[in-house]
């Protein structure tokens, strides 16, 4: 697509990008570039030289125990976070939907939640589920239910999804109670005429005429559960226990600030780069098309 | 799996061919929706109420499920006294970096999305794919190599190291490029007829109609600056420069203390408050920025 009528010149135009090529330049490109360089490299222990080393970072990386766990880890983290956070926003957006009075209502009460920074999701649900002073562990103890995210790897990665997903359920129910109110309303009415009843109309009507919304949420909650739950995991689990909860960006963080093993925290930082990347090129190839049964 | 389906279909449907929305179903529906945003809303409550009680009435749990008198008395210690840097400096801080970005990006984006949609200069299609391959990498993934820029510029604690690097990405100059497509030839051809230099029809014609895109990209990328931790808590070692979202996590004691929980989740609420108030009170335009920024 491009414009019919423009105006002529070269300097202005050329002054008018250069503040974003300068600032993607010093802060996107150069260090994008550096992180694919330097994972060719090994820095010896002062950090004075660095040894080339081809691909032997992503060699060591495979074969590292740790990081191949974390893709692990990573695959159930998204994928329970994703879930957790689309089925329950489908079915408040499919009930909002059936409603006239008040829909806008429930609708305000439950888009605010997106606007909690997961960090401070995680702190909220650290506190319920803290185990000296929480309250639902508290709860728990009562019914004879000893809760400890600090020791149980189960727990440690059920909580930092249910905090994850938690504030997602507003986002996803924004998605889905527009995408039902733009549901054309004859289709639904000849179903019902022919006798087709709510859950038969939702599953055989609504749900496949979805498909574009649900496609792209998937997509977009995989890459939120990728890599904005950093203050989640941060907050409540710091990648314990044993590493049941380090998530691959999690694992850049721990590895390259804390471990400090820079020419391995870059390799990891490509495999993410290209993680992402098809990631996107799915969306934009998919949602382009626009998914239909 | 049939059987639940006609069950479940029982309870909750309106006689057979009645699409209207009414009758018994019609309660259940109001249960389900005041139940699912009751357990929403309740992680928020209990923070609530935590920051309105005393600490001991937190360490002997179970804590009450009722606010207490502490309201003031825990929101003065936190915003004046805090526990590593008053939160009044994180918010103010918080302020600045969420502002920054905001601005920031909607400005550089707004030129550069003028420049590409009305002209033809050497270099276009390249800064065009630019723009693309920023839309793709979160800061996340360039994380250790973007630290060691800012740390050469010396900008480390500083508010410049924490707004530029968040605002590399071109989303919003895509955004925009879009918007600009929809402009109507014939308002640039007149301004061209009757002399009108490019920045003059920027100025007076361009930005005006993109006032209400403006300020949903607004509303989002508020949220978005104001609710970054990685970043943050990367760059910024001196408590003064602390953002509130990355200064609860430092306010927890390391080894065995006792947090100060009052204070703590005084300041959860106070960090929630500015986003969430951006959402409620400008819902309309949020919602819209959202829609956009993801398609």
């Amino acid at each position: 697509m491009e414009k019919r009528v423009t105006f002529r010149g070269w300097g202005l135009p050329l002054l008018l990008v250069f503040p974003q090529i300068l600032i993607s330049g010093v802060f996107f490109f150069y260090p994008a570039a550096q992180a694919i360089w330097q994972s060719l490299f090994i820095p010896d222990p002062f950090g004075l030289s660095a040894q080339f080393v081809g691909l032997g970072n992503f060699e060591f990386l495979f074969s590292d125990r740790f990081y191949r766990s974390s893709f692990i880890t990573t695959a159930v983290f998204s994928t329970l976070v994703t879930l957790v956070s689309m089925v329950p926003a489908l079915f408040l957006a499919v009930l909002a939907d059936r409603l006239i009075k008040g829909a806008g209502t429930y609708r305000t009460m439950l888009i605010w939640p997106y606007a909690v920074a997961p960090a401070v999701a995680g702190v909220l649900w650290l506190f319920m589920f803290n185990t000296r002073v929480g309250v639902v562990s508290w709860y728990l103890a009562q019914l004879a239910y000893d809760w400890n995210h600090v020791l149980n790897d189960g727990e440690a990665m059920g909580l930092v999804v249910v905090a994850s997903a938690w504030g997602r359920i507003s986002y996803n129910f924004l998605f889905f109670f527009a995408a039902l109110q733009s549901v054309p309303k004859s289709v639904i009415e000849a179903a019902a005429i022919d006798g087709a009843r709510f859950w038969k109309r939702f599953f055989t009507i609504v749900l496949p005429l979805l498909s574009p919304t649900t496609f792209f949420l998937l997509v977009v909650n995989i890459v939120y559960s990728f890599f904005e739950t950093f203050g989640v995991i941060h907050t409540i689990t710091a990648g314990g226990p044993q590493q049941a909860t380090t998530i691959l960006v999690y694992k850049v963080f721990s590895d390259g600030f804390v471990g400090q093993d820079l020419g391995s925290s870059a390799a990891q930082s490509v495999v993410l780069l290209v993680v992402v990347g098809a990631l996107t090129v799915i969306q934009f190839k998919y949602v382009e098309k626009r998914v239909h049964y | 799996m049939a059987d639940s389906v006609a069950h479940r279909a029982n309870i909750i449907e309106p006689p057979p061919g009645m699409v209207e929305k009414r009758g018994s179903g019609l309660w259940l529906t109001h249960l389900f929706m005041i139940i699912g945003v009751l357990i929403i809303f309740f992680p928020i409550w209990l923070a609530f109420v935590a920051s309105t009680i005393t600490q001991p009435e937190i360490t002997s749990p179970p804590m009450p499920l009722l606010p207490g008198d502490q309201f003031f008395e825990n929101y003065k210690r936190a915003l004046f006294s805090g526990v590593n840097v008053p939160v009044a400096t994180m918010l103010f801080n918080s302020l600045v970096m969420a502002l920054g970005i905001a601005i920031g990006k909607i400005a550089i984006s707004l030129l550069s999305a003028f420049a590409i949609v009305y002209f033809r200069f050497p270099g276009r299609n390249t800064f065009f794919w630019m723009i693309f391959i920023t839309l793709m990498l979160p800061v996340e993934v360039r994380i250790v190599p973007t630290y060691e820029v800012v740390a050469g510029f010396g900008m480390l604690n500083s508010y410049s190291g924490l707004i530029f690097p968040l605002i590399a990405s071109a989303t919003a100059t895509f955004l925009f490029r879009q918007f600009f497509m929809t402009i109507p030839d014939e308002l640039a051809e007149a301004a061209r007829v009757d002399g009108a230099r490019p920045m003059r029809f920027f100025i007076d014609i361009v930005v005006p109609m993109s006032r209400t895109n403006i300020a949903a990209l607004f509303v989002i990328l508020f949220i978005y600056g104001w609710n970054q931790y990685l970043w943050p808590l990367l760059i910024t070692t001196d408590p003064e420069m602390n953002t509130i979202v990355m200064g609860i996590k430092q306010m927890f004691p390391s080894g065995d203390d006792t947090a100060d929980w009052p204070v703590i989740m005084a300041t959860s609420i106070l960090a929630m408050i500015p986003p969430v108030l951006v959402v409620i009170s400008m819902q309309k335009l949020f919602i819209r920025g959202l829609v956009d920024s993801e398609k």
